[in-house]
């Protein structure tokens, strides 16, 4: 066990340094950073001011080991535009993407654990085929489009719930039922495998036979064994939608990360971007490892090889 | 594919063997009707994709000030003149959608065939020689999944100012992730059968069992995954369009039609609807058709 931790450590610590070198250098790639932070039409002195002043002269690899350097002191920098410390902006935003992604998976778990057992319990009835309906549909509305239409339902026509802002738990209703919605497909899919595999269990055939009543037998037996493997996709998934609210964040102008991204790529400002995707990259790894361990610890084959 | 069965019943095999190839897969193929009715709705998206500049009654460019946001035909103040209405500029409606399918196709189809020569390569060598080869491209795929990928993409985008072109390369090279994972797990299966081994032992080189022995049985797989993965790639080029980081004006691609129309949504909410619709159709369509195929190559799933 704990060679396999390690181990397991060793490699995540080895993922975020590389994933910090493609933070930084993404917003490299065309070369001309001060150019593209000026914008077109910019004098030859303003170019040699942003140039001079965020110091874009020096090789990149001097700029990459003094980001990585205050980085690793908890100073992602000032924001280009803001201009305040990019760590001030991150602290004060990270809250309203975290109230979203953990509502949203509420939501999600809400919707597809029942529909998911009862599509196991009566598989290849009407059922079954309703709720693999619901979930391709799920896949194939753009999460930004069934924003739109739940926006002009609830906030213009019946006027029940704000558009945009994040001043109240209101205000994440309507983003964190597009959100919820979107990623329910995965869930009900493997909650509905996780099930059928558990019914077909010698356990499940014991409780049965010793005539305990069926409710019993799916909730209690079948179902706990069956959201083992949905532990696992709520920590992925977790990783994914603070990421992933990039968009709705957006259109609901919701104070969140995703927002500041998306704003930061607006404005060019580099080190607010850096500082988010390396962020949100490393809570990535850092959720994956912990899955890893608590599988590992779950598990003991997974601790020995 | 037919190497992949091994029926038990001798009845059905025999059966096979009287049924020549053409109208087994016809017959196979009317039992999945999800892939019967996904894969028909897409080959008619492509061939509106394909003769659009014939389809289109007006030209999807052409801006006319004094016809703006005319409704479609079923509302009152519509007309057959333009059938879906006209946009915020006078455009034709129907005709910008047409020409979105092409939009959303050719990104689709251009960007996972991208992902897939990425995702195939590493996944190959990874499960085929396995060691040290698979432990950098686990890794490798390790990093891919922690970036967040709309974010990078968004930001590449900005970077590089937004095109066909660009959008097509970033999907393409963001969208490697699952191809590299399933055939780095099937191609290590397959590189421990006998065949492959004996294939080994008669000498033949890598290259040549790599293409000629473990590719070919893991094209069924190939073709699911694909499909799964043009239907995100063009939910992801219009989300990229839709917050104005895609493809960009005047060319009609269905997100950026969305995200233009966003403004006029209380009065003219069909011009948020309609794109969206056909959209979620054809994303709903491809991955019916994923489906029905998944049951298809799978063994079980054969009649």
């Amino acid at each position: 066990m704990p060679i396999y931790l390690a181990k397991r450590f060793g490699l995540a610590v080895l993922v975020a340094f590389c994933v910090s070198i493609l933070a930084f250098g993404l917003l490299r790639l065309q070369g001309n950073a001060a150019g593209a932070l000026a914008g077109e039409g910019a004098s030859a002195e303003d170019l040699a001011i942003i140039v001079e002043t965020y110091g874009l002269d020096r090789p990149l690899i001097v700029q990459y080991a003094s980001w990585l350097g205050d980085v690793l002191r908890g100073d992602f920098g000032t924001s280009y535009f803001f201009k305040s410390p990019v760590s001030d902006l991150i602290f004060d935003k990270i809250g309203n993407t975290v109230i979203l992604a953990i509502m949203s998976l509420t939501i999600a778990l809400a919707i597809s654990i029942p529909l998911g057992v009862l599509a196991a319990v009566f598989s290849g009835s009407w059922i079954d085929r309703l709720c693999s309906l619901v979930s391709l549909l799920g896949q194939a509305l753009p999460s930004f489009f069934l924003a739109l239409c739940l926006v002009m339902l609830f906030a213009i026509k019946w006027r029940m719930l704000p558009a945009s802002g994040a001043e109240s738990w209101r205000h994440f209703i309507l983003p964190a039922v597009t959100l919820g919605y979107y990623i329910t497909p995965p869930f009900m899919r493997l909650v509905r495998a996780g099930m059928i595999d558990a019914l077909s269990n010698d356990y499940v055939r014991t409780a049965r036979a010793k005539g305990l009543p069926a409710h019993r037998v799916i909730l209690k037996h079948a179902l706990r064994n069956a959201l083992v493997p949905v532990v696992g996709l709520v920590t992925v998934q977790l990783g994914l939608l603070i990421g992933g609210s990039v968009v709705i964040e957006s259109i609901f102008a919701l104070d969140g990360l995703g927002y500041l991204a998306y704003q930061a790529i607006g404005y060019r400002d580099f080190p607010v971007l850096q500082a988010v995707v390396l962020l949100l990259s490393v809570v990535y790894v850092v959720l994956t490892l912990l899955s890893d361990i608590v599988n590992a610890w779950l598990d003991p084959r997974l601790r020995v090889s | 594919m037919t190497d992949l069965s091994n029926s038990a019943d001798p009845t059905a095999t025999a059966e096979l063997a009287e049924t020549p190839p053409g109208r087994l897969s016809w017959s196979r193929l009317s039992e999945h009707p999800s892939l019967l009715i996904g894969g028909g709705i897409v080959v008619l998206m492509i061939l509106i994709a394909i003769f659009a500049p014939l389809l289109a009654p007006h030209d999807p460019y052409a801006q006319d000030i004094t016809n703006r946001a005319v409704p479609p035909v079923w509302f009152e103040a519509g007309s057959w003149e333009h059938v879906l209405g006209t946009d915020q500029l006078g455009r034709d409606y129907l005709s910008r959608l047409i020409y979105g399918a092409r939009v959303s196709l050719l990104i689709g189809f251009a960007a996972v065939s991208i992902a897939s020569v990425i995702g195939t390569t590493l996944g190959l060598l990874g499960g085929y020689f396995g060691g040290r080869v698979d432990m950098v491209v686990t890794f490798l795929t390790t990093i891919r999944l922690s970036l967040p990928i709309i974010l990078v993409a968004l930001a590449v985008v900005a970077v590089f100012g937004g095109s066909i072109t660009i959008v097509v390369i970033v999907l393409g090279v963001l969208k490697w992730d699952r191809f590299a994972v399933v055939v780095r797990a099937t191609s290590s299966q397959v590189a421990r059968m006998e065949y492959v081994q004996s294939a080994k032992a008669a000498g033949a080189s890598n290259l040549y069992i790599i293409t000629r022995e473990v590719l070919p049985n893991l094209t069924p797989q190939l073709i699911v995954i694909a499909t799964i993965e043009i239907a995100s790639a063009i939910l992801m080029e219009a989300a990229l369009s839709f917050l104005g980081l895609g493809v960009q004006p005047p060319t009609p691609s269905w997100g950026l039609m969305i995200s233009e129309a966003k403004s006029y949504m209380f009065f003219s909410f069909w011009l948020i609807s309609i794109p969206g619709i056909a959209l979620a159709t054809l994303v709903f369509a491809i991955n019916l058709a994923g489906d029905g195929l998944r049951d298809l190559v799978s063994p079980d799933g054969r009649g």
